[in-house]
């Protein structure tokens, strides 16, 4: 960029960024200094006292069972990964379908796009009403024609199943859109160089196509990770609550739980932390890979 | 194509309907639901096909809401378009500004302030909920508009897209509208906004559908009936007894709140493609 012509303005320049980072700062840098800074410190909820406890806050998340914070970890991965996985797969599967030369073509497409306008939070509640023991339709035919009583407040199980379909079926339509753009770059010659070699459409499928498609599910992978893992939110607290007991108290939802409901703000705070780390680690270890891709 | 048989044609379809039907299967149900009287949903199984209460439940819907809520669908729908257009139009316009500053000026603080942009990527309000309403009571601005907007409007999704795209555009333009005796706002406003109208088209689509769709950070900030948004108010009227959730409303509600960020993603199906898949390389 040494040699491209440029503007010169001295002040210009720092009004036109101003906005955003006046905007960055207030309601980025600032809360998130403040999580820091409030983890390190145990706060009485109604603005009392402040005593500063070190790592306490972060030492009393692994170490008091009462906490749970091991098992909110584990149920967070075990969701992420189940989302991602069933997501990924069916999308894969029906964007190999829909790259072939069909009629219908973009009809397919639109039908299987829109529900990424819908909210996490309506999926919840598609599913929910589905699913709700009084008077869901699923959970009616589950319970009189196959024998499953069907309480997902009551059941841990049940209540990870619920979350983990209705979280994948928002994902799909995203999955798609990108397995499809990657199918659609593989190039034609190779395939059909393949299929004259008499290799048949699976093998084609998994020796050509699925490893030309990695950094494609690469990127998703992480993506449906981040997706699980911090965007799920809503879904849990419209359809389980985090219940039964804890069993679906996943991560970003306890730290909502702990700080807005029960008011430990040094817990909160600390939990914050954990997570930004947690985000921060996934984002840097996607844009090494995606740098790497690039020098290719 | 490499295979011609009819039946591996014609088998891909049925896979495709299929999925379609089982995508589509939750939304039917919650327009059967909102036909309905809530005596007939109650009465599980309730009916899969449509009943004659359309209109009277839409209306009472958009008019009046849910008895135990105290607000009406049109009052939230407005909520969510505002605080929709207010984070997705505020997001494009300083995101525009700050890459036109990165990518055309030379300025001392031009990598500080490109990585403090980038490193709101890594910080979701999930992650830092209690410190960011702290700020945002103390300034006043719990249950208003600017709350709801102005915390969500920092995108370095939006800036990365624009710098992308304003590197590919010829430094002689610039430079030739400098000669021209155009000042560099002539240039950005004449020159550089209509040549990124598709860029900004893609973006729109996306981050419409983001802040439609926020649910957290209204759940928080929003105490009061009259700022609302439709998913809030939705969330609100689920969190009673089963006995008392007026069913055929609420789903006729949730339908309400699907449609608008759903046609814009079927109208604007190409720009919002475009726009997802561009935001990777």
């Amino acid at each position: 960029m040494a040699n491209q012509y440029e503007f010169k303005s001295k002040a210009l320049p720092y009004l036109l960024v101003l906005p955003q980072m006046v905007i960055v700062f207030i309601f980025f840098f600032w809360p998130s200094a403040q999580a820091l800074w409030q983890s390190f410190f145990l706060q009485d909820p109604f603005g009392g006292r402040v005593i500063f406890v070190g790592f306490q806050n972060y030492t009393r998340l692994f170490t008091e069972p009462a906490y749970s914070y091991g098992q909110s970890f584990r149920v967070s991965v075990a969701f992420a990964v189940c989302v991602a996985l069933l997501a990924m797969t069916v999308a894969l599967f029906l964007a190999s379908q829909a790259n072939k030369k069909l009629r219908l073509g973009t009809f397919y497409k639109t039908m299987l796009i829109w529900p990424y306008a819908v909210a996490t939070m309506v999926a919840g509640v598609l599913w929910l009403f589905m699913f709700n023991p009084n008077v869901g339709v699923i959970a009616w035919f589950l319970k009189h024609k196959l024998g499953v009583d069907w309480q997902h407040l009551l059941n841990s199980n049940q209540a990870f199943l619920l979350i983990t379909l209705a979280a994948s079926w928002k994902q799909i339509s995203y999955n798609f859109v990108f397995f499809l753009a990657g199918l659609q770059s593989v190039p034609n010659d190779l395939i059909e160089a393949a299929a004259i070699d008499g290799a048949g459409p699976t093998r084609r499928f998994w020796t050509i196509i699925f490893p030309l498609l990695s950094p494609t599910t690469f990127y998703l992978l992480v993506m449906n990770l981040v997706y699980g893992f911090f965007e799920t939110f809503p879904i849990i607290h419209q359809v389980t609550a985090g219940g039964p007991g804890k069993a679906t108290s996943i991560l970003v939802y306890k730290v909502w739980r702990d700080g807005v409901i029960n008011l430990d703000l040094g817990g909160s705070s600390a939990q914050s932390v954990i997570l930004m780390i947690m985000v921060i680690a996934l984002t840097v270890f996607q844009f090494r890979f995606i740098e790497r891709r690039v020098n290719y | 194509m490499t295979e011609h048989s009819r039946m591996r044609r014609f088998i891909p379809n049925i896979w495709l309907w299929i999925a379609i039907l089982i995508i589509a299967f939750p939304i039917w149900i919650v327009f059967s639901a909102s036909t309905h009287t809530s005596a007939e949903i109650l009465a599980a199984p309730m009916p899969l096909i449509p009943g004659p209460h359309f209109v009277k439940n839409y209306s009472e819907a958009i008019l009046e809401g849910s008895k135990n809520l105290g607000a009406s669908a049109i009052t939230m729908l407005k909520n969510s378009m505002i605080m929709a257009l207010g984070i997705s139009s505020g997001k494009i316009v300083i995101s525009l500004l700050a890459a036109f500053a990165i990518v055309f000026f030379n300025f001392k603080l031009r990598s500080f302030c490109f990585w403090s942009i980038f490193v709101t990527l890594m910080l979701p309000v999930e992650v830092r909920i209690m410190p960011t309403y702290k700020v945002i009571s103390d300034l006043g601005m719990l249950n208003s508009y600017a709350g709801l907007i102005l915390p969500m409007v920092v995108s370095a999704t939006a800036v990365f897209l624009f710098r992308q795209y304003f590197m590919t555009i010829p430094r002689e333009m610039a430079e030739a509208s400098q000669i021209d005796g155009a000042t560099p706002t002539q240039f950005f406003w004449h020159v550089l906004l209509p040549m990124t109208r598709t860029p900004i088209a893609a973006m729109f689509v996306i981050q419409f559908i983001y802040g439609w769709n926020q649910y957290l950070w209204p759940l928080l900030i929003t105490t009061r009936q009259e700022y609302y948004t439709i998913l809030i108010g939705i969330n609100r009227m689920l969190s009673g007894a089963d006995v008392q959730i007026e069913w055929q409303i609420v789903m006729a509600t949730t339908l309400l709140a699907l449609i608008p960020p759903a046609l814009v993603v079927i109208v604007m199906q190409k720009q919002f493609i475009s726009g997802m898949t561009d935001r990777e390389k």
